[in-house]
């Protein structure tokens, strides 16, 4: 990780293969044809996932994990710092204040804890400004969802030259947090910035950053995991003091991460929301067709309900966005002294740190680099998807007939996993039954076929 | 090494129009087609089908793609265009006050895909129908930028 060339991606979604059935629910919905089945295990095909996590929601025992740094590793740090997204606070009962969910936190043993949406007033200045200086390009879209920008990265690459290249709300309150505590005296080495994420793509954005070498965030804490930490806490203690947070935060702030929260914000032209990755992909299509005009900015997110809805928030997506919707501005709100100085200083400090190089795509689409080679590729994907039935079942261990045809010609797989093909082999006697019924075990283990038809009783199938 | 696709086109059918550049786009992502010269042919080949389901009956799209260059041939059955001289100049127009209204038929059409393509050439018969023939080369060194 972090050479320049890299051949694979770092990703936070993980397949364990030792709960994994091979039941191919995730395969048939992510929406970058990433996985596969063979020998009935799920197989992430790294160049090709976007850590979007739709393949989460749908696993039935738990076989996709995302990872997360120790939560030990804060120790190694003297000032241990957290930063909470807004989303967070709306995780809870209406009971709790957000107050007392940051005293928990402090409790956790963090001694510094920033809310992500500090840096937001600042930053929709930025973008703004950004806009006004970029008329040229339409639509501009925003950098906030990095499984969005990773997708544009592999499949649109025309597109990447329009992502807005300037850093997310987390960064720059990262940013903000760490010169704020170096400023008070605090040694920066040992200083340890955490961030509490709601999805596994924003801890892609962490550890293998787009259009910056590194990240200035030290690790990442899922917010599964931290809300069960704070809701024993919670629980134990029902008469927790409320702390302040460091930055009032206005409505705008804590919306940032819901849906249309960018969108709304933007005073150049013409603005659109889309969440959900499906309705992202629908529509970047047309835009890059050039069939959507007039639009200067996007904001798209790859969960419905934007990070609401993000797969590592345990509550409900519409309760969490109708709380946040609801919180009083200013709710965290520190008595913090505003020093225009300083701030003005910061500012600056923040402009001058805050832009990401271009985003480099790395397109999925190709079939080969050169074009001769590229056509007879395709040309034979044409040929051998003729022969296919089209109907996708994905028995192959391919999610669609399509996909299988890309597979083969990448030697990847071959026609004979086709079941249609099969019984059409054996038909013309080309292939054995005892043959179809060895790639099947290829495909999906001999488990899946002793147990469910051979010990169950096959003789009284009729 | 040749390729050969060939898509019909509704005339009146403004909810399916954009699907031939639509598939034609995907065909030039695969073969790995320098992303300005996809945008270029995009631009162009979505003007010209909009063209034909806006003021024909019907048409047919015809595109072959070698190692060089991509040749797209629309031919439509409608009115056919009496001035084609005419038709290339900015702001000049058939369309309705009522087309315009709904975003269409500003004039911008052809000198657009003028813009967007190595070499265009109409031929029309009045009566008949119109063709429309768009190159693109995949290299940009030659004449692929204009």
């Amino acid at each position: 990780m972090g050479t320049s060339d890299k051949p694979h991606f770092h990703h936070a979604i993980k397949f364990r293969e030792d709960i994994c059935i091979g039941c191919s629910h995730c395969m048939n919905v992510c929406p970058t044809e990433a996985i596969r089945v063979a020998h009935g295990k799920a197989l992430m095909h790294p160049n090709r996932c976007v850590d979007c996590g739709e393949c989460y929601r749908v696993c039935p025992v738990g076989a996709i994990i995302v990872e997360q740094d120790d939560f030990e590793e804060i120790y190694k740090y003297k000032n241990r710092v957290a930063l909470i997204p807004a989303v967070f606070t709306g995780q809870f009962p209406d009971s709790v204040a957000p107050g007392q969910i940051l005293s928990a936190v402090y409790e956790l043993g963090f001694t510094h804890v920033f809310e992500v949406e500090e840096g937001v007033d600042f930053l929709s200045g930025q973008f703004n400004n950004y806009l006004k200086q970029h008329r040229d390009v339409k639509p501009l879209i925003s950098p906030f969802c990095p499984a969005i920008v990773r997708l544009i990265q592999v499949k649109f690459p025309t597109l990447a030259n329009n992502i807005i290249l300037l850093k997310a709300p987390i960064d720059i309150t990262a940013l903000r947090a760490r010169k704020t505590l170096s400023e008070s005296g605090l040694l920066p080495e040992e200083t340890g910035i955490f961030y509490v994420t709601p999805c596994p793509a924003k801890i892609v954005a962490v550890k293998n950053p787009v259009g910056e070498e590194k990240s200035v965030i030290d690790g990442v804490i899922n917010m599964n995991f931290l809300y069960n930490k704070v809701y024993k806490i919670l629980r134990h203690k029902k008469d927790l003091k409320e702390v302040e947070g460091a930055v009032p935060l206005s409505q705008g702030a804590v919306c940032w991460s819901l849906t249309n929260g960018e969108a709304s914000h933007m005073k150049q032209g013409r603005s659109l929301a889309i969440d959900e990755i499906n309705n992202v992909i629908e529509f970047l299509e047309k835009v890059e067709n050039e069939e959507v005009d007039g639009i200067n900015f996007l904001e798209l997110r790859a969960c419905d309900e934007s990070c609401a809805g993000g797969i590592l928030c345990p509550g409900n997506r519409f309760l969490t966005a109708d709380k946040l919707r609801k919180r009083v501005p200013g709710n965290l709100r520190g008595a913090v002294k505003k020093d225009t100085g300083t701030k003005n200083e910061m500012n600056a400090f923040l402009k001058d740190n805050m832009k990401l190089e271009q985003v480099i795509p790395r397109s999925i689409m190709k079939l080969d680099d050169n074009l001769a080679e590229a056509m007879i590729k395709m040309k034979r994907i044409y040929e051998l998807n003729r022969m296919l039935p089209q109907v996708d079942c994905g028995i192959c261990g391919s999610p669609s007939c399509k996909s299988l045809s890309e597979d083969i010609v990448k030697n990847e797989a071959s026609l004979k996993q086709c079941i249609f093909v099969q019984r059409v082999m054996e038909q013309n006697e080309q292939l054995d039954s005892s043959d179809s019924v060895n790639i099947m075990r290829e495909i999906w283990s001999d488990k899946k076929l002793d147990r469910n038809i051979l010990k169950d009783g096959i003789n009284d199938i009729n | 090494m040749q390729m050969h696709f060939e898509y019909s086109v509704e005339g009146g059918n403004f909810s399916q129009a954009g699907l031939t550049s639509s598939q034609v786009k995907k065909t030039l992502k695969q073969l790995n087609v320098n992303g300005a010269v996809i945008k270029r042919t995009v631009v162009a080949l979505y003007e010209a089908e909009v063209n034909i389901v806006a003021h024909a009956y019907g048409g047919t799209i015809l595109v072959d793609i070698d190692e060089e260059k991509i040749v797209i041939e629309l031919r439509d059955e409608g009115p056919g265009i009496e001035d084609i001289g005419k038709t290339m100049e900015i702001g000049y127009s058939t369309a309705t006050p009522e087309v315009r209204e709904m975003g269409f038929g500003a004039g911008m059409g052809l000198s657009n895909m003028n813009n967007n393509s190595d070499l265009l050439e109409i031929t029309s018969e009045v009566g008949k129908g119109t063709c429309v023939k768009i190159i693109n080369h995949f290299k940009d060194d030659n004449n692929g930028n204009k």
